[in-house]
């Protein structure tokens, strides 16, 4: 990494605050250098003088399995809301590799809007192998953004499957993207994040069995109560997406699922404190190198 | 580093920019590939937005002697002098000083081993941390030869 926040940028105007103005006036750039502080730990909501921003819905996470259109669907509502006058930010997660840290973040590739569209901002960020695949950072950046004048900003997770939730503890509102054969209806009834999402998207309805997908979520969700709206969409194609863009600016949070956004705000804290441990690389080869448990450490180390 | 590689103008062989991506990706740091056909005011946004340390661009198409200089230029009006960029793909040897002039650090051709991009990389980090010039707009003669 180059060296600390604002390098490039004169001396006078590195001090975070100075930067943030600027970003909030408008400064691509700031917002930019701003972001990589943001992820590399370098600043908080205190250094930055932000309060935590309350849920209002505008902080909108994208998830579900690799492949299913997310990005695409991304892509269509960032040209749909701009051209309704709104400005829309983006933080597309993609995984870090366990073995080496590097990363290929590849999610702009589909976001044609992301390089020319003046009301879009993109920011790719690696997950850093932070458990639950989602940087802790991300919940600053999504702050910063719509104080920067983002009326809405989408969290696009890492490619996840039936049991990764962390998004709820970022996201104001989940937004869970499926597709057709993706398995009998026994998928639709088991437990997991379909439980916790606000709205249910089945993408690629140009193709076939994707109504057959959306009445099997529909019944086993028939049995829940207040069950989240389910909606069809063609990305490629362009069908669905106005109404999706629509109901996605007034979608309510699904009721039952305060507990478990708790939770996971508890784990991420949890997680982000152990993980910052100054001695733990130190008792990672610990454990990579012998034969005492993880749990030993815990049981031997951790008190609470 | 954050490191953007993009392929500029008309030109749909990537093969090239996939493996680069991989290598660095191998190597430890964070790669943003921009996909096929950007124009240079998009890769220059690109590199903006996400605060990219590192831009390498490829092409195979024979356009570099305009399109290389071109993003280079606009990326020292956009402010970010401080980026390093480096280009590879077909790119004779006599036509490589030009676009050395335009601020680019260094050309790898057919053949590169990937090893000596990440080499590369490291030698850039090097002369980051000790305050030598290796940013588009930075000014300075370093330019990389291999064995360095």
């Amino acid at each position: 990494m180059k060296a600390g926040i604002g390098s490039g940028l004169a001396e006078s105007e590195r001090l975070p605050k100075t930067i943030f103005e600027q970003a909030v006036s408008g400064n691509r750039r700031s917002l930019a250098k701003l972001l990589t502080a943001v992820e590399n730990g370098e600043v908080s909501h205190d250094l930055l003088g932000l309060s935590t921003r309350s849920v209002d819905g505008s902080v909108i996470g994208v998830t579900g399995a690799p492949g299913v259109g997310k990005s695409c669907i991304i892509e269509r509502l960032l040209s749909t809301w701009t051209s309704n006058g709104l400005k829309v930010a983006v933080i597309a997660v993609d995984p870090s590799s366990p073995l080496t840290g590097g990363a290929l973040l590849g999610d702009r590739v589909r976001m044609e809007s992301a390089d020319n569209n003046p009301n879009v901002f993109v920011r790719s960020f690696a997950t850093r192998n932070q458990p639950g695949g989602m940087p802790n950072a991300v919940v600053l950046a999504a702050d910063v953004m719509r104080q920067c004048g983002y009326d809405v900003v989408m969290i696009e997770t890492v490619g996840a499957g039936q049991s990764e939730i962390r998004v709820v503890s970022v996201a104001d509102r989940i937004v869970l993207v499926e597709a057709p054969l993706r398995g009998d209806e026994v998928q639709a009834e088991k437990a997991g994040v379909m439980e916790l999402a606000d709205m249910i998207v089945v993408n690629k309805s140009d193709l076939d069995g994707s109504e057959r997908a959306a009445s099997n979520i529909m019944s086993a969700l028939e049995l829940t109560s207040n069950p989240p709206p389910v909606l069809l969409t063609s990305a490629k194609n362009s069908v669905g997406i106005e109404d999706l863009a629509s109901q996605l600016r007034t979608l309510p949070a699904k009721p039952g699922a305060e507990l478990a956004r708790a939770r996971e705000r508890l784990l991420t804290a949890w997680d982000n404190a152990l993980l910052s441990r100054e001695d733990i690389n130190e008792v990672l080869d610990g454990l990579a190198g012998s034969e005492n448990s993880a749990q030993e450490w815990v049981d031997e180390n951790l008190r609470w | 580093m954050r490191i953007v590689i993009a392929k500029p103008g008309l030109d749909g062989h990537d093969r090239g920019a996939k493996v680069v991506a991989r290598a660095l990706r191998d190597a430890g740091h964070e790669v943003i590939y921009t996909g096929l056909r950007r124009t240079p005011e998009q890769i220059v946004r690109t590199v903006l937005d996400e605060d990219a340390d590192m831009l390498g661009l490829s092409s195979l198409s024979g356009a570099h002697a305009f399109l290389f200089p071109r993003v280079c230029q606009l990326l020292v009006e956009a402010g970010c002098t401080d980026v390093t960029v480096f280009g590879g793909g077909i790119i004779p040897l006599d036509e490589r000083s030009l676009l050395f002039d335009s601020g680019m650090r260094a050309i790898f051709g057919p053949g590169t081993k990937m090893h000596e991009m990440s080499e590369f990389v490291d030698a850039v980090i090097t002369r980051v941390s000790s305050n030598q010039p290796v940013g588009v707009g930075e000014g300075g003669d370093w330019v990389w030869s291999s064995g360095e």
